[in-house]
């Protein structure tokens, strides 16, 4: 099979609804594995930091969350970006999907970084540079959310949800070096940074598992999401016929 | 054990940052479910509608 011609098989509703179905255990099962030894090694394996004591233990939590928030803002925009372009219908129930995900962590890591901030700064919030682009990323979130809801049509919320998204990218980047181009109380980049890491293998893998089981739990939750978007586009196709006399049949 | 729960003072923080991400973590997987189960429903009574449809015409 061509490229070509796998390409436009994945981009069917039908197939792509199948295909997330299937797929669906491959990221939720490496993910609950990989968030779960985080946790332990986080809480339990990782020594005590010098400086901050058990309190850097937020980390496990804050960063990941942080990353996550990040990396479905991207894949909104891009997924928006790629829809409004090429008029592909999957490409916007992508972006759809991913939009109340990425409000989520972004969320999580505001209320964590604000509860690490407390006993480490002496405060639960200050508008610096970091904390003020995270919030706004949250606010693209929440904005890109209520605009869709506000259409009834769906493909008018796709196209006009879809600028919003591709306008808020610029906030990424942003967030990203808002640590080095600005004086922040957010200390600066822990993982990936020149020198290598700041870390002993013992705080840092439990991190990298952590990177990692939420880049495949968030794989996971698109995959349920992204079918209920394309339900939502796709009602009365014909394929959903064989699918509920199916779905009848095996429940 | 007691002092695994402590946290070396800073028990407070450290719960309640692991059990907001819980609460988001599960939310995450209920929400998704639900959005699904829910459009599978619209999909399938539209469905039948369609077909109840036909049925009259013909």
């Amino acid at each position: 099979m061509g490229t070509w011609t796998w390409f436009h098989k994945l981009s069917s509703p039908p197939h792509f609804y199948r295909i997330a179905g299937k797929m669906l255990p491959w990221y939720a099962v490496p993910a609950v594995l990989l968030i779960a030894y985080a946790i332990y090694g986080g809480l339990v394996l990782a020594p005590a930091d010098y400086q901050q004591g058990d309190a850097f233990r937020i980390i496990y939590v804050h960063a990941p969350a942080a990353w996550l928030s990040l990396m479905c803002y991207t894949v909104m925009a891009v997924a928006a970006a790629v829809g409004l372009v090429w008029r592909i219908k999957l490409a916007h129930a992508l972006a759809a999907a991913t939009a109340p995900i990425g409000a989520s962590f972004a969320f999580l890591c505001l209320a964590t970084g604000s509860i690490w901030g407390r006993p480490m700064w002496g405060t639960w919030w200050t508008w610096d540079a970091r904390l003020t682009s995270q919030l706004i990323l949250l606010f693209l979130y929440l904005g890109y959310m209520a605009l869709r809801s506000a259409y009834d049509d769906l493909s008018k919320a796709d196209r006009s949800s879809a600028v919003l998204a591709i306008v808020g990218i610029v906030n990424v980047p942003i967030i990203h070096f808002s640590v080095t181009w600005w004086n922040s109380l957010h200390q600066g980049s822990t993982v990936i940074r020149k020198g290598g890491p700041a870390m002993p293998p013992s705080m840092l893998v439990p991190l990298i598992a952590a990177f990692f089981g939420f880049t495949f739990l968030y794989a996971a939750l698109a995959c349920i999401r992204v079918r209920a978007e394309v339900l939502r586009r796709e009602r009365n196709a014909h394929w959903l016929k064989d699918l509920s006399t199916r779905s009848v049949a095996s429940e | 054990m007691s002092e695994f729960w402590q946290m070396g003072g800073y028990a407070a923080y450290v719960w309640s940052a692991y059990a907001l991400a819980a609460i988001v973590l599960v939310w995450n997987v209920i929400s998704a479910r639900a959005s699904h189960a829910e459009a599978r429903q619209r999909a399938e009574r539209a469905l039948q509608m369609e077909s109840s449809d036909q049925g009259r015409v013909a």
